[in-house]
């Protein structure tokens, strides 16, 4: 059995080191998951707030769809982007697989319908809330979502943390797209899934506990950011 | 407004080092063993060292690198299953396949070895008594080399695995070393290419109960993806890469890649 | 009871109309046979009505006599069940609610400074940045939040909050200023201040229509009177002469401060 206070203490010891190779490692997970987090707010926040303000017709059913794709399993979403993305698929001229873009749209794909989902039942809230304001003040509807994902920026920094989360921690469908690649894709959970293969399961664990703490560190960070709203009243 | 403007610039920003310019690489598809075994860790800086070209590996099962590599996701193939890959060249996929060097399989097991294996050298006989005892046995599942060579043990010893498949035959459907991750933990035997198993770091009482039998002999391949059936195969970078390997420089190369004293792949391109 | 049937206003249906010209006012209010009816209950029946489109119109009446619901229906928030309006002889929707602005009894801030909430409503019509702030600070001395242009609009107290909620009303320069209950159980100055501004509106050719259940604060304010009970319009007339000498029973009862069921 291997001890966990040698896997922390090789965690550290790579830290305290500078470790070139985990920190490029480090660098790509984040990169990765930042961009995809961004695009995803990006597509996200508007989707949650247009399905909050337009009442239209089947909407009922398009909620229950966004909710079920935060349900889809990473490995499907991900051999989904490699068919598509692989030469011999319908964007295989763009030779985008294997590289870090191929990682940042398989988990746009995955994380946007989180952040879609999210957003509107956040913003749902304060929907109710401005809503006949709104109309009296005769906001049009672009300006009533705009308005709606400003003011409900703390719950959706919150959103935005679930997505973050769920990126980074995800292995199926980037290490299908990303195929792992050392110094090219190779991310923080690729990297423990290797190393993990290789049976050296302290490193794996050490890798382990890096990205843990980086996962409570941004939680902590987007605490003390809430704490700070609720004092201006503004959450 | 300035805060637009701001956010465009860092959004600018991100997009451009994930698009940031790239060395002259190729895509070789692979097999889990020889990238476990820390083969790829050994050989490529030194390759790069030397052309300057950056490799990089996709490694997964020899069945889905195949097909991978049938999907033009590949420049170069580095597999080990010769009848998988004279089908792949014959077929068109390849232009001609190469051999490159070999290791062998070793059967793993728990030292307390319930099936009574341990210093055999006939690894069919192995196969029959751990299926008479029924002593656990795990399979990579996963149609890779290692897993072809291993079914056809099973053939010649004349049992059906299938009958047995959840009972004690145990197929993983995982790399190589994901697969004597699981051994270890239910104490089953499996079959592992030797590489892999001396730069396993999760060996707990495992040792090797049979080696040696020329049945068990593992070669691998290299093959240029054949750019006539797929453009975007960069194929002067490709076959420049197999030159290399195949080359007397290479070969040696190949073959002083030690690991706790003890040779992992033995060279044996023919010129 | 004096309610069984609908009663007619004991003004004539020209209200306090004096010229023909007067009915073209955006303050004109017009409405007949309006109906709201939810799950099976008439929450507001009124056969016809028709309001002097400037004076200050307050409306009076019970809990539950439909006073919010009345001024939502004729702002066009909610659609009657059947029923028609109209404001200077334009039919009720989103053209007549451009022209207004109401103030909600409990007040919905943005949760955004103090002067962002005006500038939110300001942004809607054009003007340069300097001319939107001149205009910005203008309407916050008005209602004497000048000083607190850059807090959180939420952290001011119950008053500011609805002085704020006043000062964004007014950023849209209605024709009509709907209030509902919007002094209830706020502080005496703020009570003091928004009074001042409904009256300083209303002289500026704004129509007021002030929803209270404050009968002092209705003589202080009223030009004339509308009375619900039970969602009806039990009666409708002058200030002076509703208070004088109420019509109707539930009136009367309201006026002495006895309890109306």
């Amino acid at each position: 059995m291997q001890d966990f206070a040698g896997a922390f203490g090789l965690a550290f010891g790579l830290i305290a080191s500078g470790d070139a190779d985990l920190f490029e490692i480090v660098g790509l997970s984040m990169r990765v998951s930042l961009m995809a987090l961004l695009l995803s707010c990006l597509i996200g926040f508007p989707i949650g707030a247009l399905l909050v303000v337009r009442k239209f017709f089947g909407r009922g059913i398009v909620i229950a769809l966004v909710n079920s794709m935060m349900g889809f399993p990473p490995v499907v979403i991900g051999l989904l982007i490699y068919l598509v993305l692989s030469r011999a698929g319908p964007m295989g001229w763009l030779g985008l697989l294997y590289s870090p873009t191929a990682m940042i749209i398989a988990q746009t794909v995955l994380i946007a319908p989180i952040v879609a989902a999210l957003s509107r039942q956040v913003l749902e809230a304060l929907q109710a809330e401005y809503d006949e304001q709104f109309r009296s003040l005769g906001i049009s509807r672009g300006r009533a979502m705009l308005a709606l994902i400003v003011d409900g920026r703390y719950g959706l920094v919150t959103v935005a943390l679930a997505g973050f989360g769920r990126a980074v921690a995800e292995v199926g469908a980037v290490i299908i797209v990303g195929g792992n690649i050392e110094h090219l894709t190779r991310v923080m959970t690729t990297a423990i899934a290797l190393e993990t293969s290789k049976g050296d399961l302290g490193m794996a664990l050490a890798l382990g506990i890096i990205l843990m703490s980086i996962a409570i560190s941004v939680n902590l960070g987007a605490g003390a950011l809430r704490a700070i709203a609720e004092r201006q009243a503004y959450a | 407004m300035k805060r637009t403007t701001l956010f465009g610039a860092a959004l600018l920003s991100i997009l451009a080092t994930v698009a940031s310019a790239e060395d002259p690489s190729i895509l070789v598809q692979s097999t889990t063993s020889t990238q476990n075994s820390g083969f790829y860790d050994y050989i490529l800086p030194i390759y790069k060292s030397e052309t300057g070209v950056t490799v990089n590996v996709v490694a997964v099962g020899t069945g889905q690198a195949i097909k991978n590599a049938q999907n033009c996701d590949a420049d170069v193939l580095l597999v080990h299953a010769k009848a998988a890959e004279k089908k792949f060249v014959d077929e068109g996929f390849g232009v001609a396949r190469s051999d490159l060097m070999y290791n062998d399989f070793v059967i793993v097991g728990p030292a307390a070895d319930p099936a009574g294996i341990a210093g055999g050298k006939d690894a069919v006989a192995a196969f029959k008594a751990i299926a008479e005892k029924k002593a656990l046995f795990a399979s990579r599942g996963d149609d890779s080399g290692t897993n072809k060579a291993e079914l056809k043990l099973w053939d010649k010893a004349g049992i059906d695995i299938k009958a047995a498949s959840g009972d004690w035959y145990r197929a993983t459907g995982s790399g190589m070393g994901a697969t004597l991750n699981a051994s270890v933990g239910m104490g089953a035997y499996t079959i592992s290419d030797r590489a892999t198993w001396i730069s396993f770091g999760n060996k707990g009482d495992y040792l090797i109960e049979v080696e040696g039998d020329p049945v068990l002999f593992n070669q691998y391949g290299i093959i240029l993806v054949n750019p006539e059936k797929c453009p975007s195969v960069k194929a002067d970078l490709g076959q420049q890469f197999i030159d290399w390997l195949i080359s007397p420089h290479g070969q040696e190369l190949i073959a002083a890649n030690k690991l706790d004293g003890k040779q992992l792949f033995f060279p044996n391109a023919k010129p | 009871m004096p309610d069984a049937a609908p009663l007619m206003p004991r003004k004539t249906s020209d209200g306090g109309s004096k010229t023909p010209r007067d009915r073209l006012l955006p303050g004109a209010l017009r409405l007949e046979r309006l109906a709201l009816q939810v799950a099976g209950r008439l929450l507001v029946n009124i056969e016809k009505l028709t309001l002097d489109p400037r004076s200050v119109t307050v409306i009076m009446g019970p809990n539950g006599a439909g006073k919010s619901l009345f001024l939502r229906l004729v702002h066009g928030l909610i659609p009657p069940t059947q029923g028609w309006i109209s404001w200077g002889e334009v039919a009720c929707g989103e053209a007549t609610r451009s022209t207004q602005a109401m103030v909600f009894q409990k007040p919905v801030l943005l949760r955004r400074s103090v002067a962002a909430n005006i500038d939110f409503v300001l942004r809607r019509r054009a003007g340069t940045k300097a001319e939107r702030r001149a205009r910005c600070d203008e309407l916050l001395t008005r209602v004497g939040l000048a000083g607190q242009a850059q807090q959180p609009a939420r952290l001011l107290s119950g008053g500011e909050q609805q002085r704020l909620a006043l000062a964004r009303a007014l950023a849209t320069r209605p024709k009509v200023l709907l209030l509902d209950e919007p002094t209830a159980s706020l502080d005496p100055a703020s009570v003091q201040m928004i009074e001042q501004i409904v009256l300083a509106s209303s002289a500026e050719q704004t129509k007021v229509i002030f929803v209270t259940h404050d009968v002092g604060q209705a003589r202080r304010l009223a030009g004339d009177v509308a009375f619900l009970h039970h969602g009806q319009l039990v009666e409708y007339g002058p200030a002076t002469a509703f208070f004088a000498n109420p019509s109707s029973e539930a009136a009367k009862a309201y006026l002495s401060g006895r309890i109306v069921l």
